[in-house]
């Protein structure tokens, strides 16, 4: 029997592995075919890509990048680890991000101060965004994707309106944005040879160990994974349902609120029309990617920004821009597929150690061997 | 098992108390270690030789003639299916081995084992959705080989699911067509088809209901009526009876009689013996894999058939001492609960619900499904909160406290139906062994897991609840039904409750388990433990309890001394027809108490007594 579990836990390792192998095995041949077929020439490209990839000043540009990506994925996968599908992610970080803006340009307090107000204000009003498609969900039932594509749009059209001269934003030249926070309230930098870091990236590491603590080592994360894989079980074992949900969304918002940070304190010092969007989605994408798994997403965001930075390279190197596009679309996918196979095949494999294990039982090992009882009596 | 009656019913068709298969038997072979043999050895004097074991590698069992019986659907011919030698392997397990049925037409043959045993690994074989590496299948003589679902629909072959395959949101005739379009179109053709075959075989379909809105029953003719449709000549039946009401099990076999009486053949898989018993023309008992008997239903009793089965004789049942006290642990009076229905009207769901159950006390409520008794469970577990009455657990009113709160009051649960309610399928056996007691010890510790400790306590009760399986990180769903069930008795056992709440404890699950299930419930009241025992299996409820009420319509309408009463009454009273204190009524009968004593033996209906 302790074999047996040995190689169950082996098996747990290789299947682990298996799945991203498969994967980007799959992406690699998949997006090669593709660049063959439009006459590109795919073994140049990779080689640009890594070339250019590894220049110290892109690694720079791909962490400053994967650390808004991060974040928006650990708020997104908060949700799938309890089957919900929070696809307002894009929403809650631009709501949370314009109003701390605005609190953060009209404040003067020193920056140790200021700093934690501004995180704190993006964090509530990224959970007070998603927490109404939370409660509409835990009280009425109503399906969290619709609310939350329709929240996406609410804040779009929130945020416009506040953001025009003479409400909460000032202009200048073609962009308008809100009042710039002081200087002492920028997050610190890493200093390197190149660009810095930014140091917000200490937030989206701590993000990511909070996230696994909080699911993983926490009686609350058990409750919020129960549901997840079972909501009348979770109910009948004594998780309180509504009350999950509604965490789980608020919690979701609140780190979506802290997407918008590495650009509003470390880059842009105000929340302009020139803001980033769509991270929201990135983040849906990484977080497929990454499994939900705290260093899975981080290595998923860090390749998706190295997927951006070469991707303008490669236009230089005369391949369409697309190619990009598609190599990401192609690596989801993959991923996706690899994970869902692998993980029907592990399935089907411990079903069969299962049966093989009552076989074994069944053999004379077991203690229900008990078969060569006196037969009189059995017809007694 | 609707309570058992049907089958001792002595027919002109079955003369003889005798088993049929007269199988020669061969010394052991010492390569398959595994096949034990429960008939007489050489050494033992053999009284009446019950159950000839069949031998490996040896696949002639001598049917005997066919004028042992007089339906005349089966005069001369081949046999609808004969499986010869079937073998299959999957790696590192064999499935099925050397297994032999022959299938007569016009019958119908029931194959019975535990779960895990093969049976449905076989019907799969059967249907074309496996392919067995080794032997052959005849069907009406002729040798095939089925090369998926469509070939064995194609040889006249159809299964009927144990989970039902049907689109709510289309109705009936929709759901027979919707695949077969090409047989008779989708119209006025292919509606008369299906009155046709309605009518045929007194299914009693109605062809433009919405499947969301017939019953279980309902539906589990609309997939007989689609396999018909379809040209199914031999019917293979999962488990058919796992969802019905013993009133309607009755209607089913009603429903198949009338399919054999028709020519048609029915395969019929189960592990409830006593429905095998009153239905089965033929029974072909299956354990680890390979046939080891076919017998006759009116020459075997249940237990016999349970013991074949199990490859052992079931463990005899303890006399039992009373351990009731008077110390009551749950308390529950004039608890009232109404819901919405469909229509959105409220209706009363309990109403006027007073019991007491003390330590030491196992009490029954028996009842048709559907009668109140699952809501009365979620009140008790504060799933749902009742509209009015009081729920007491150990001096404590906890009418509207939380599930939590009641759980770690100390309320075991054992759900009704474990796939829903009882386990997180995919998560590992630790986990699973958390769920329901995450706030307590060894699962967690202020608010933190203790992952390493609950790893060990599951351990601990994959060892003492005999929980088959390799390790304990697969996942609960890769469990046979009865490994499942014990994992979940033992994680509620292991928490010491006050007072356990068991709905169909032993449902879907294999004898061997059943019996254990039992002998730990009794265990437990031993210990001082109240138990509420829910159950559709009145042996099952007239054995284990110690006192019983019935439930009708969501009241408790008369009660009755488990010593005194048999299913029968009981049942009388579920139907409505009686109240108040049942008395058992034959004067010169004594008190049943041996009945009553024995859980495995009322499990196994009326042979026994």
């Amino acid at each position: 029997m302790t074999t047996l579990l040995k190689r169950v836990d082996r098996e747990k390792l290789v299947l682990a592995l298996a799945a991203p192998l498969l994967a980007v095995v799959t992406a690699l041949a998949i997006t090669s075919a593709v660049m063959g077929l439009t006459g590109d020439n795919p073994f140049r490209a990779y080689q640009v890509m890594v070339d250019f990839g590894s220049k110290s000043d892109s690694q720079v540009w791909i962490i400053n990048k994967a650390i808004p990506y991060y974040l928006s994925a650990v708020a997104v996968a908060v949700g799938f680890r309890m089957n919900l599908f929070n696809i307002g992610v894009d929403g809650q970080y631009r709501v949370a991000a314009f109003f701390a803006a605005v609190v953060g340009g009209a404040l003067t307090l020193p920056g140790f101060v200021q700093i934690p107000v501004i995180i704190l204000v993006a964090m509530a009003c990224g959970a007070i965004w998603s927490g109404i498609a939370g409660y509409l969900k835990a009280t009425r039932g109503v399906s969290e994707v619709i609310t939350t594509i329709m929240l996406n749009f609410i804040a779009g059209s929130l945020i416009s309106y506040f953001l025009q001269e003479g409400r909460l934003a000032e202009r200048d030249e073609n962009i308008i944005h809100t009042p710039d926070i002081p200087d002492s309230s920028h997050f610190f930098e890493f200093s390197t040879q190149v660009q810095p870091i930014h140091g917000t990236v200490v937030i989206a590491v701590l993000a990511g160990i909070a996230y696994w603590f909080l699911l993983g080592r926490t009686r609350f994360g058990f409750d919020l994974r129960a549901v997840g894989r079972s909501q009348p079980a979770a109910e009948a074992s004594g998780v309180s349902v509504t009350r999950t949900v509604i965490t789980a969304m608020l919690l979701s918002g609140a780190v979506a609120g802290l997407v918008g940070m590495p650009t509003l304190l470390n880059e842009s010092g105000n929340y302009g029309n020139d803001f980033p969007e769509g991270i929201g989605f990135t983040g849906i994408a990484i977080a497929l990617l990454g499994r939900n798994h705290a260093v899975g997403m981080g290595l998923a965001a860090l390749l998706w920004g190295f997927l951006e930075r070469t991707g303008t390279q490669l236009e230089f190197e005369g391949y369409p821009q697309e190619i990009v596009g598609v190599m990401q679309g192609i690596i989801v996918l993959s991923v996706v597929v690899a994970y869902e196979l692998v993980r029907r095949w592990g399935l089907r494999r411990q079903q069969r150690l299962v049966g093989e294990e009552l076989a074994a039982r069944a053999a004379g090992t077991g203690p229900r061997s008990t078969d060569d009882q006196d037969p009189a009596e059995v017809s007694a | 098992m609707p309570w058992g009656l049907a089958a001792r019913r002595p027919g002109p068709g079955r003369p003889r108390a005798r088993l049929r298969p007269a199988c020669s038997r061969l010394p052991p072979v010492p390569s398959s270690p595994r096949r034990d043999t429960v008939g007489p050895g050489p050494a033992v004097p053999a009284p009446p030789v019950p159950y000839p074991a069949r031998p490996a590698g040896q696949g002639e069992c001598v049917i005997p003639p066919q004028d042992l019986r007089s339906s005349p659907a089966e005069s001369g011919g081949a046999p609808a299916v004969e499986l010869r030698g079937i073998t299959k392997r999957f790696p590192g397990v064999v499935a099925n081995r050397d297994v032999d049925i022959t299938v007569r037409r016009g019958t119908i043959h029931a194959l019975v084992g535990e779960n895990g045993a093969g049976k449905s690994t076989l019907m799969k074989i059967l249907y074309g959705m496996q392919r067995p590496d080794e032997g052959t299948i005849e069907i009406d003589g002729e040798r095939v080989a089925l090369r998926g679902p469509a070939d064995a629909i194609g040889r006249g072959i159809g299964m009927v699911h144990q989970h039902f395959m049907l689109a709510d949101n289309l109705t009936v005739l929709e759901n027979v067509v919707l695949g077969a379009e090409r047989l008779h179109g989708i119209g006025a053709r292919a509606r008369r088809r299906v009155l046709e075959i309605s009518d045929t075989y007194g299914l009693g379909v109605r062809p433009d209901v919405l499947v969301e809105e017939i019953g279980v029953a309902d539906r589990q003719r609309v997939e007989i009526l689609k396999v018909l449709y379809r040209g199914a000549r031999t019917l293979i039946l999962d488990e058919p009876t796992a969802v019905l009401v013993p009133q309607e099990v009755e209607a089913l076999f009603g429903n198949l009689r009338e399919l054999t009486a028709e020519g048609l053949t029915v395969l019929f898989i189960s592990h409830k013996l006593g429905e095998v018993l009153s239905v089965a023309d033929d029974i072909t008992v299956i354990r680890r894999g390979t046939t080891v008997a076919t017998v006759e239903p009116s020459a075997t009793t249940p237990r016999q058939l349970a013991e074949l089965m199990v490859g052992s004789e079931l463990p005899t049942p303890e006399t039992r001492e009373s351990t009731v006290t008077d110390e009551p642990v749950l308390t529950v009076s004039g608890l009232r609960l109404t819901g919405l229905d469909s229509g959105g009207v409220r209706r009363e769901l309990l109403a006027d619900i007073d019991f007491t159950i003390h330590r030491g006390e196992v009490l029954g409520i028996a009842g048709v499904e559907g009668n109140g008794q699952a809501e009365l469970v979620e009140a008790i577990m504060g799933i749902r909160d009742p509209d009015g009455g009081r729920i007491t657990l150990d001096g404590t009113d906890v009418s509207h406290a939380s599930t939590r709160r009641r759980r770690e009051g100390g309320i075991g649960y054992i759900p009704e139906d474990r796939h829903r309610h009882g386990l997180l399928l995919e998560a590992p056996l630790w986990e699973n062994r958390m769920l329901g007691h995450v706030t307590e010890r060894p699962n967690s510790s202020g608010g933190l897991l203790t992952a390493r400790d609950a790893r060990a306590d599951t351990r601990r009760i994959v060892a003492e609840y005999d929980v088959r399986t390799p390790g304990i990180e697969v996942t609960a769903g890769s469990l046979s039904g009865g490994n499942q069930q014990k994992l979940i008795v033992g994680r509620e056992m292991s928490h010491r409750p006050k007072v356990l709440i068991a709905a169909h404890p032993t449902r879907g699950v294999d004898v061997g388990a059943q019996a254990q299930i039992w002998d730990q419930i009794r265990q437990a009241r031993h210990e001082g433990l109240a138990v509420l025992l829910i159950s559709a299996d009145l042996d099952e409820l007239i054995g284990l309890s110690d006192s019983l009420r019935v439930m009708y319509r969501g009241r408790l309408v008369a009660d009755a001394d488990p010593a005194r009463i048999t299913p029968e009454e009981l049942g009388s009273a579920m139907t409505g027809a009686a109240s108040g204190h049942l008395e058992h009524h034959a004067p010169d009968e004594g008190p049943r108490a041996p009945a009553a004593a024995e859980g495995h033996e009322g499990q196994e209906g009326e042979e026994a007594r």
